[in-house]
């Protein structure tokens, strides 16, 4: 069963992320959203570990949240896909379940 | 798809009202149905009528009368969850004795059976939370 794992706050605040990546198989997927798109700056420990979930597993992160913060695309993780919130809905409906780590 | 969308905490304090209600609008303008939006806990707040923001800003509350109104949508607020907060509507003003009500046009009180049910009838629970 495929899980489109959300989470929505940041790495530096709460241990929801750390939470999701013990928890996330391959063929589900990570959606950053709200202030958990920090988790994708790089050059921080977060990203490091985003980036060693990314070899086996896919990660979004919601654009409309990473424009509000201001965040530069240049600032970011690559390989990490942006969606909008329409893309978010197809996240949703592509995978079995959704699991909010909030 | 049938999207079931549960909402947790209230307007302004968190993000998690906006981003439900973005998730909301983009799945409908998709074609998706929305059976239910559920708000539980501090997110029962986004149904009193009584807010008034500035003008300049986002209305959170009628933004959410407005898309129930438009689309027909749904939106229940658990009831345990309204009485600690203090949101009414015609039917818990009489059984509780109050002066007033505040529930917003498009919003309904009931019990929690209304997210359990949303649950199993959609095929999608979304939460949106703190």
């Amino acid at each position: 069963m495929s899980i489109l794992h959300t989470v929505n706050k940041s790495p530096f605040e709460k241990m929801s992320l750390d939470s999701c990546i013990d928890h996330v198989k391959g063929e589900s997927a990570v959606l950053l959203y709200e202030d958990g798109v920090y988790a994708a700056l790089k050059g921080t420990g977060a990203a490091e570990k985003l980036a060693s979930v990314m070899e086996t597993t896919k990660v979004y992160m919601l654009g409309p949240d990473v424009k509000a913060r201001g965040l530069a695309a240049d600032k970011l993780l690559e390989g990490v896909e942006v969606v909008d919130y329409a893309g978010f809905v197809d996240l949703a409906a592509e995978y079995d379940k959704v699991l909010a780590w909030v | 798809m049938k999207f079931a969308i549960q909402v947790n905490e209230g307007p302004y304090q968190h993000e998690a009202s906006d981003s439900a209600y973005q998730f909301t609008k983009a799945a409908l303008e998709k074609g998706h149905e929305i059976f239910r939006v559920f708000f539980y806990h501090d997110g029962v707040n986004n149904g009193t009528r009584l807010t008034t923001p500035p003008q300049d800003d986002r209305n959170v509350v009628q933004r959410w009368s407005e898309l129930a109104e438009q689309h027909g949508l749904d939106l229940v607020v658990c009831v345990a969850a309204a009485q600690r907060r203090g949101i009414v509507d015609e039917g818990e003003m009489q059984r509780n004795g109050k002066d007033a009500n505040n529930i917003a046009p498009g919003f309904r009180i009931s019990g929690l059976g209304q997210l359990i049910e949303a649950a199993v009838q959609s095929e999608r629970l979304v939460v949106f939370g703190d």
